[in-house]
């Protein structure tokens, strides 16, 4: 249970800086990489895949 | 405003509405309410955690059907929806529950052994949620499912999975495979539970066999046959001779390797005193040179690329435009069941266990599964439960 726990802040952690490069991001390319990749993080943060 | 800052608005607005897109369907299919009327022979629905209190509230604490029969006699236990992406067990488990007049003895019945496994489908595998059986009055859907447990349900995986009791290294995402994770383990993980709860329910009850109710791939060798621990090789060979010598197919036999551990037919025969058998139908879904990955190719078995496989030898299993047919496959099952329970019963009589109303294969495939489910639309509430 608390290994599952630690597991989920750190899913949250690496949304957190994915959605930080994507602030910082000056390629129209990456950013929108970067939206795809966050996109089963916070599916997964919100429980539903 | 800033054109970069409105382009990151934008792209995030359009990524948010992939996102809602996809999580309503993945919600959809977890909370998919799957109902089944008890036919007239259920005697009573228990919960899984009536036999292991640690289990109780959890997505795993499956229904127990329970199908007593006014004679005394032998006790089975059904297992459907172990490996969920394998939906002939489950739909067969449903055609029991729904039909089935027990006469002498006792019949249990698991629809969801592993229900969290029910509730998502393989990841990356683009498999449809669910899929639809139709009937004379309409339509019943259910839950397409996956091998192992739903990670919402059980994570992280480790690097390795060592199984319990006996130590042996598996592949990691096994430990959540249900069929894999026999017998169980009391203070372990959900799978480990679930699979400990059932090993209890065998003990409780006094099971004398349990049959587990898979597919499998055309490129699978075990496939088409009963897989039987040692207890039950000789009752599975001859219900194989019968079967091959009185139905429209083969079955096949093969003994449970005492090496591998963590299958139910092993661990079941070894760990209870029952019988532990393993029933697998071909299953082209399942193959890895499939096509489009479908509900077509789930219901009909029907894959152009799976045919060419087979022209180059590839398969351990026949298939030809017709492909193998869902109706096929629960045919399969049922007639396997009821053979073998025809000859347990004539060579162990006080043990027996006998029903009607349950079709045999050649009456599955004339008539469809759907003619075997009932609608719950005028089921009275006290007859309808859900899966």
């Amino acid at each position: 249970m608390i290994i599952t726990l630690l597991y989920y802040v750190l899913t949250a952690f690496i949304a957190l800086l994915i959605i930080w490069n994507l602030v910082k991001s000056k390629k129209w390319q990456d950013e929108i990489l970067y939206i795809i990749i966050l996109i089963p993080f916070l599916l997964r943060l919100l429980r539903l895949k | 405003m800033d054109k970069a800052l409105i382009r990151k608005f934008f792209l995030s607005v359009l990524g948010t509405a992939l996102m809602v897109f996809a999580g309503i369907s993945f919600y959809k299919s977890r909370h998919l309410k799957e109902p089944v009327v008890l036919g007239p022979g259920v005697t009573q629905v228990k919960k899984l955690s009536s036999y292991f209190s640690k289990l109780e509230g959890s997505i795993n604490d499956a229904n127990v059907y329970v199908l007593e029969g006014s004679e005394p006699g032998g006790t089975i236990l059904i297992l459907g929806g172990s490996h969920p992406e394998e939906p002939a067990g489950r739909l067969m488990g449903w055609i029991f529950v729904e039909n089935a007049i027990v006469e002498k003895g006792t019949v249990i019945v698991i629809l969801s052994a592993n229900r969290s496994g029910t509730t998502v489908t393989r990841l990356g595998g683009a498999y449809p949620p669910d899929y639809s059986i139709p009937t004379e009055w309409g339509e019943q859907t259910f839950r397409m499912g996956d091998r192992w447990s739903n990670p919402l349900d059980q994570w992280p995986d480790p690097e390795v999975y060592i199984h319990y009791p006996s130590g042996q290294e598996l592949a990691y995402v096994d430990v959540r495979n249900l069929n894999r994770t026999w017998p169980g383990r009391a203070n372990g993980t959900l799978t480990e539970k679930t699979c400990f709860a059932m090993t209890q329910l065998i003990k409780d009850e006094g099971v004398d066999i349990v049959f587990d109710l898979h597919e499998a791939e055309l490129q699978y060798p075990v496939i088409s046959t009963i897989v039987a621990h040692q207890k039950g090789q000789d009752l599975a060979a001859m219900a194989s001779m019968m079967i091959s010598g009185t139905e429209d197919f083969s079955m096949g036999v093969e003994n449970s390797p005492e090496t591998l551990r963590g299958l139910s037919h092993r661990e079941i025969g070894d760990h209870t005193d029952a019988v532990s058998l393993l029933l697998e139908a071909p299953e082209p879904m399942l193959d890895a040179t499939r096509g489009r990955t479908d509900r077509a190719l789930l219901l009909e078995g029907k894959d152009e690329f799976i045919v060419k496989a087979g022209k180059h030898g590839l398969l351990f299993e026949r298939i030809d435009e017709n492909g193998w047919h869902i109706d096929v496959r629960v045919g399969r099952h049922c007639s396997t069941i009821l053979q073998i329970l025809e000859l347990w019963s004539e060579e162990q009589p006080e043990k027996g266990v006998l029903m009607t109303q349950v079709p045999r294969y050649a009456e599955v495939i004339a008539n469809g599964i759907g003619y075997y489910l009932r609608n719950p639309a005028t089921a009275s509430a006290s007859k309808l439960t859900f899966e």
